[in-house]
């Protein structure tokens, strides 16, 4: 009984989590505009296809997001291994500095970076949007990186130069794998958090440089168009396969670590 | 409007399909073909012509003509545009813009517009020099007329009375709470509730913005919610019945609903004129004109005016258009027409302000709520508090 | 490992232009007149009267944290007892909505509870009267709901996973009923994980303007709409919004001392 009650909570959260995206994804394939349905249609796909705005909006966020989270990979990395041998004060105060950005309301980030560059009188666009991006992903490569170094043993990096490695090949050898997991998983969410953003975008983009949740909410404010449910559907398609992917790779790779572990402790 | 014109629109689509559009001097668009141009065009939803529905697509057969790029953003109020453009001032990204009478002579008294060249606009020899020459820009060096129009309600007759109808007061009617849309831009909104007052649309007067202001809070409880083009969808589809809004977008809405009716307050309404004007500091000054030039060809006025449904003040294409008389004012109606002026900064500011109140003053209700969500705040954090210093007690003991 | 301290500097620089010195500019813009750059205390005085928006998108939000964190908390829970791979097929349920643009899916949600949505179309068919479900605060509230219950669920599963199963079994062990195991074990272990939970889900919800805009109707007018509407919208003015934006922050840095006065080891680890 308490196993069907939690069962059946569980479902519940999730009907509520899905419902909308349910109702997207169904009415994309509705023929007509509106929420009665009036037959099962491709239609809107197609139009989507042919709708300039929302194909350059969707290149100019996957552009910025890949730009924006390589920077930041790079740049957080380097911030994260300065960080780790820092005094202490100087150490609190770049992690304050970046726990603040990471928990400042976007909308102060999006406002406070609009002065700037208002203030600057740089011209929104492009590189106003790559940098505004950088500045919210780099706190979290920052904040994945520091634990694995906290993790990391210390006395890697000395038994790889005792072992005959020079500096450099120490640090690539013996260092970067062990933290490797945190800049990926940092880069990652950096990519993702760049793609979603909205609302610093809203204040840094120029006419001509809009992403796609930009123009998403421009729509929004006129007359809904279909394509938009379209355009949900496959996004929601290709992220759910994404992770499927993504989940089966490193659950077959952790049974397989497992099994190596067992075989070894096995003997 | 559409079906109105369904022959004429028959014509237009054969001379675009058969030939080229037909225009003035196409060597003077020539001209800037192969200069890697982009021109952005800065402008109210739904009010260009865009190819849907067998229209003409204005901005692609611009982009056909002169080899210009055309890269198409909306904003959704004149106050929208002014804040867009104040962002980036002296450094503005767009090169066309299509503000209305009042924010117009705002702009050019803060020098945010370019002088236009008319030299590269012969086509401006069409319009009206009733719009050519308005109050707000006396000169016309800075303006050129796109459409005029006016505002009034719009309604659902299948939800709506038909004797509750005839004045501004439908707006405050209880009996369709819930279901009536209010402007989201103060200027409207106030020169709504001047009018029904029997102010000036314009008032300066302290005690009348506050009367004003009083209506408005009134009105809220009864609205459902502050928007412009949204006002489309939800009338359309019926989720609400009762909207003030531009006259020529009503009638677009009424093609798409037979259930949608019109009329222009008793009480009077405003008048206004929207114009084409390049902001300063515009990269492509010369492929702006030439834009405004396109606009104002016959063939591209009446194809925006078929779309669109505002009236046009271009004398040729008006030859060709028949105004529906369901929403063309009568001359008696237009003598209770008033147009909006723009206001001195103290004014405007005084405004702004009594409108942010408006938005945002708390009702009973919220205020019961927030008293609740504080009491039981406190004394989570009291026991949450007590219950940590008898633990610390208990390790210290 | 010794590290050079040299290999931050690019970050600092970083963190100087692009957190310290907007920060900088919008206290700057708070205090200066519009026309003259003149220190003026102006603009703080006229946000003041503000206070309105600032109380409705509080207690909102408080709302919304609150419904989140009673939904999150028994999920959290029965998730973090699952099998391991169960575990992940359903940590991936939960973080799957949140890669599908947040504006889409809250516009979903306009489709469901319109006056001609889905809900009263039922209704309607089924011979009963519409209900208002949309353009009120509850709407609003049921938009926070859904688009921060992830963010919720996600501290509150990771911190439930380090509860040790035998934690719990020597609790009952030791006489503990099913209730007694939750208030006297569970809970305390996961308090930092619930501050964490609370933070992620208020900071957003207190200031965001888009659910509000698509949900809220006529009487739902918040701060981040406020400040929207300042800085690119029809209440054009650097200076006002300037002055709201820090009247906001200082609003999400009380309630975020406050949370955090009741724990502050756990912080860095549960924070990412």
């Amino acid at each position: 009984m308490k196993k069907f009650i939690s069962k059946f909570y569980v479902a519940l959260v999730f009907a509520f989590l899905y419902l909308p995206i349910l109702v997207l994804i169904v009415f994309s394939f509705n023929e007509s505009k509106g929420t009665v349905w009036t037959g099962f249609s491709f239609k809107w796909y197609g139009e989507l296809v042919k709708n300039e705005l929302i194909i350059s909006s969707l290149v100019n966020t996957l552009i910025i997001a890949v730009i924006a989270s390589i920077f930041s990979a790079i740049l957080g990395t380097a911030a994260a291994f300065g960080m780790h041998n820092m005094k202490k004060l100087p150490k609190n105060a770049l992690k304050n500095a970046t726990y603040l950005q990471n928990l400042n309301p976007e909308i102060v980030t999006g406002i406070s970076l609009m002065l700037l560059f208002t203030f600057f009188k740089l011209t929104p666009g492009y590189v106003t949007l790559v940098l505004a991006h950088i500045t919210f992903c780099v706190p979290t490569v920052v904040l994945n990186v520091l634990p694995k170094l906290r993790q990391m043993n210390v006395n890697l990096y000395e038994a790889a130069l005792d072992l005959g490695c020079n500096r450099r090949q120490a640090f690539f050898k013996a260092v970067m794998p062990e933290i490797m997991p945190g800049i990926v998983t940092g880069t990652l969410m950096a990519l993702t958090y760049s793609i979603d953003d909205f609302v610093i975008s809203y204040f840094t983009a120029g006419p001509d440089s809009q992403t796609l949740p930009v123009t998403i909410y421009a729509m929004t404010k006129k007359r809904i168009s279909p394509e938009i449910n379209a355009l949900s559907t496959i996004l929601f398609v290709v992220v759910l396969a994404i992770l499927i992917v993504v989940n089966v790779i490193s659950a077959k790779k952790e049974k397989e670590d497992a099994r190596k572990a067992s075989a070894f402790f096995g003997k | 409007m559409k079906k109105i014109f369904a022959v004429f629109s028959l014509f237009t689509l054969l001379a675009i399909s058969s030939s080229a559009l037909k225009v003035e001097d196409e060597s003077y668009y020539e001209a800037f073909r192969g200069k890697g141009i982009k021109l952005n065009v800065f402008n109210w939803g739904e009010y260009i012509s865009d190819g849907s529905e067998g229209t003409m697509d204005v901005l692609e057969e611009f982009e056909k003509i002169s080899g210009i790029e055309v890269v198409y953003n909306n904003y959704e109020t004149n106050e929208d545009l002014y804040a867009k453009l104040s962002a980036g001032k002296g450094n503005t990204q767009y090169d066309i813009i299509i503000p209305s009478d009042y924010m117009i002579s705002r702009m050019i008294r803060e020098n945010m517009l370019e002088k236009i060249n008319f030299d590269n606009i012969p086509n401006v020899s069409m319009l009206d020099d009733k719009y050519r020459y308005p109050d707000f820009d006396k000169t016309g060096e800075y303006s050129v007329p796109y459409t005029w129009g006016t505002v009034g309600i719009v309604y659902n007759t299948k939800y709506v009375d038909k004797e509750d109808t005839g004045s501004w007061d439908l707006l405050w009617n209880k009996k369709y709470a819930g279901n009536i849309l209010m402007f989201s831009n103060s200027r409207d909104a106030y020169g709504i509730a001047l009018k029904k007052l029997g102010y000036s649309l314009n008032s300066t007067n302290r005690d009348e913005i506050e009367d004003a202001t009083e209506l408005l809070k009134e009105q809220r409880s009864v609205n459902q919610a502050y928007v412009m083009d949204q006002t489309f969808d939800k009338m359309e589809n019926e989720s609400a019945y009762i909207a003030p809004y531009y006259a020529g977008d009503c009638l677009s809405m009424m093609e798409n609903n037979e259930n949608l009716a019109f009329y222009y307050p008793e009480e009077g309404f405003n008048i206004f004129i929207d114009s084409i004007c390049i902001p300063k500091g515009a990269k492509h000054k010369e492929a702006a004109e030439a834009f405004i030039n396109f606009l104002c060809e016959t063939e591209v006025a009446v194809a925006n005016c078929e779309y669109i449904c505002y009236f046009t003040p271009h004398t040729e294409a008006a030859k060709v258009l028949e105004f529906d008389e369901r929403i063309y004012p009568t001359e008696e109606q237009l003598l209770k027409a008033e147009s909006y002026v723009a206001l001195p900064d103290s004014i405007n500011s005084i405004y702004d302000s009594s409108w942010i109140e408006v938005r945002s003053s708390l009702d009973i209700s919220e205020l019961v709520i927030v008293g609740i969500i504080l009491g039981l705040a406190l004394t989570v954090l009291i026991v949450l508090t007590i219950h940590r210093r008898m633990k610390k007690g208990k390790i210290n003991y | 490992m010794k590290t050079n301290s040299k290999a931050a500097f690019p970050y600092i620089l970083w963190v100087l232009f692009f957190t310290v010195i907007p920060f900088i500019l919008v206290i700057y813009y708070a205090m200066t007149s519009k026309d003259a750059g003149s220190v003026t205390l102006e603009n703080l005085a006229n946000a003041s009267r503000y206070f309105p928006v600032l109380i409705r998108s509080v207690y909102l939000a408080v709302i919304a944290t609150a419904i989140c964190l009673v939904i999150a908390y028994p999920l959290a829970f029965t998730m973090s007892r699952c099998s391991k791979a169960m575990q992940r097929v359903i940590l991936l349920l939960v973080m799957l909505p949140m890669w599908m643009n947040f504006l889409l899916r809250t516009y979903a949600w306009i489709t469901i509870l319109d006056n001609n949505g889905l809900i009263n179309s039922f209704l309607v068919s089924l011979g009963l009267p519409k209900v208002q479900l949309i353009n009120n605060s509850s709407a609003v509230i049921l938009g926070m709901v859904y688009n921060y219950l992830p963010f919720m669920i996600t501290p509150l599963y990771s911190i439930m996973t380090k509860i040790d199963k035998s934690v719990i079994e020597a609790s009952q062990d030791l006489g503990c009923n099913s209730l007694q195991v939750i208030t006297k074990t569970v809970l305390p272990l996961s308090f930092p994980g619930i501050l964490t939970g609370i933070t992620v889900t208020f900071v957003p919800a207190v200031s965001t303007f888009v659910i509000s805009g698509l949900l809220g109707g006529s009487n739902c007018f918040l701060i981040g709409d406020l400040i929207q509407q300042q800085f690119l919208g029809n209440e054009y003015n650097l200076n006002y919004g300037a002055a709201t934006s820090l009247m906001l922050m200082v609003v999400v840095f009380i309630s975020m001392g406050i949370f955090n006065s009741f724990d502050n080891d756990e912080m860095e680890d549960s924070m990412i």
